[in-house]
């Protein structure tokens, strides 16, 4: 905890004194050293520096989380005492409240969680062959981002795979998707059968190959 | 202020800033912070060039190495990301609220006055008054790390004496969208 003025005269509470991450620092004469930096722990599963995790949305699985990486700090913010000085530092009536909020807010961020889980196995991925010129196509990939994948990276994947050019562009309904150069629809297919690179996670089940032909007039 | 901020649509580019530039933001930031050259030194090195990230509402992010290091609205203070306010807490004076507004505060709310005058909360001594438009690094009561940066909108004197409405208002937070961007 870097000893400075203004925190120096703040009426810390005790119970919420320095981690034992904190770095030691020495007042005086401005060193001609960099200070070092305050190294903070910060929860593997919500992001937020440990202490706030109460006020997150995965508060079980942070402690699950926080129990495992380091059971002193555990200890620091969960144990008994801990949350003995903590419900002190409140009023009851809001604690039962901010308690009953955080279990409200968690289990929300579960169904959330679930339900993109679901949509997410549920979504669709839609080989297009579109057909520019008589023996001339073009494979347009959607839905690609719905797994996680990076549409740029694949497209370049594409590109040095099958030596043809490969973009991400918007489609009329302003989604984007990677068009290929070239009929390649049966090697993607292959490749995301083999999870090769970067397609990975998603399942065969849900990719379909549909063809687009050029509308002629009376045809 | 980056309660809604999307890197894909609200990023509209990302420029190498000029070295006389750099040396007059360097220059600025050393002014408006509380920390030495050898500090800033360390988090942005000279050699290191700095990236001026723009989005929307003129709100310019900068970063070294790809990792946000400070952004700043128009042409207003510099404001640390989070992440560089935690390693180096001292580098902006402190307010505090106390622990019935961390949870608006983590929703994205302003601070209210009485936040900062109950008995968990603190400002700075009538020695060290703040003006209004001075960043502050927002702590909570009982927590040991800041929870965000803001800007007060009132003098911190005035914050004592009104004790009603708007005291600070917040510009990045824990868990905002700023937050979330680790790299850029």
């Amino acid at each position: 905890m870097p000893a400075k003025k203004n925190r120096d005269k703040s009426d810390k509470v005790p119970a919420a004194e320095p981690a034992p991450v904190a770095s030691e620092e020495a007042e005086g004469p401005p060193p001609p050293e960099p200070k070092p930096p305050v190294q903070v722990l910060y929860c593997g599963v919500c992001t937020f520096p440990v202490e706030y995790c109460e006020f997150g949305e995965h508060i079980t699985r942070c402690k699950e989380w926080l129990q495992e990486k380091d059971i002193d700090v555990y200890n620091k913010y969960y144990s008994e005492e801990a949350l003995q000085a903590k419900i002190g530092t409140l009023s009851l009536e809001a604690q039962t409240k901010l308690e009953k909020d955080t279990a409200k807010k968690e289990a929300k961020a579960e169904a959330k969680a679930d339900a993109a889980l679901k949509k997410k196995l549920a979504s669709q991925i839609t080989i297009k062959r579109i057909e520019r010129n008589k023996r001339k196509h073009v494979t347009a990939i959607h839905g690609l981002e719905a797994f996680g994948i990076d549409l740029k990276k694949a497209a370049k994947q594409f590109a040095s795979k099958f030596a043809t050019g490969a973009s991400v562009t918007k489609n009329p309904q302003g989604q984007e998707e990677i068009v290929v150069q070239g009929d390649v629809s049966d090697e993607v297919l292959e490749m995301i059968e083999g999870e090769v690179g970067l397609l990975k996670g998603i399942p065969a089940d849900n990719v379909e190959i549909v063809e687009e032909k050029k509308k002629k007039g009376g045809d | 202020m980056f309660k809604k901020f999307q890197p894909s649509t609200d990023i509209a580019g990302q420029t190498p800033v000029k070295s006389s530039v750099q040396r007059s933001i360097r220059s600025a930031v050393l002014e408006q912070w509380k920390i030495e050259p050898e500090t800033l030194e360390a988090v942005w090195p000279k050699k290191e060039g700095l990236v001026h990230v723009k989005c929307r509402e003129h709100i310019s992010i900068y970063t070294v190495r790809g990792e946000p290091i400070f952004f700043q609205h128009f042409d207003g203070p510099i404001y640390p990301t989070l992440r560089l306010l935690h390693k180096y807490p001292y580098v902006l004076p402190m307010v505090r609220v106390d622990r019935g507004a961390i949870r608006f505060l983590l929703a994205g709310a302003h601070m209210m006055c009485p936040g900062f005058t109950s008995k968990g909360g603190y400002l700075p001594p009538a020695d060290e008054a703040l003006p209004a438009g001075a960043p502050v690094a927002i702590h909570a009561e009982g927590k040991e790390h800041a929870v965000g940066v803001g800007i007060t909108k009132l003098a911190t004197e005035d914050i004592k004496k009104v004790n009603k409405g708007v005291g600070v208002e917040i510009t990045t937070h824990i868990g905002d969208d700023l937050w979330a961007i680790k790299a850029l």
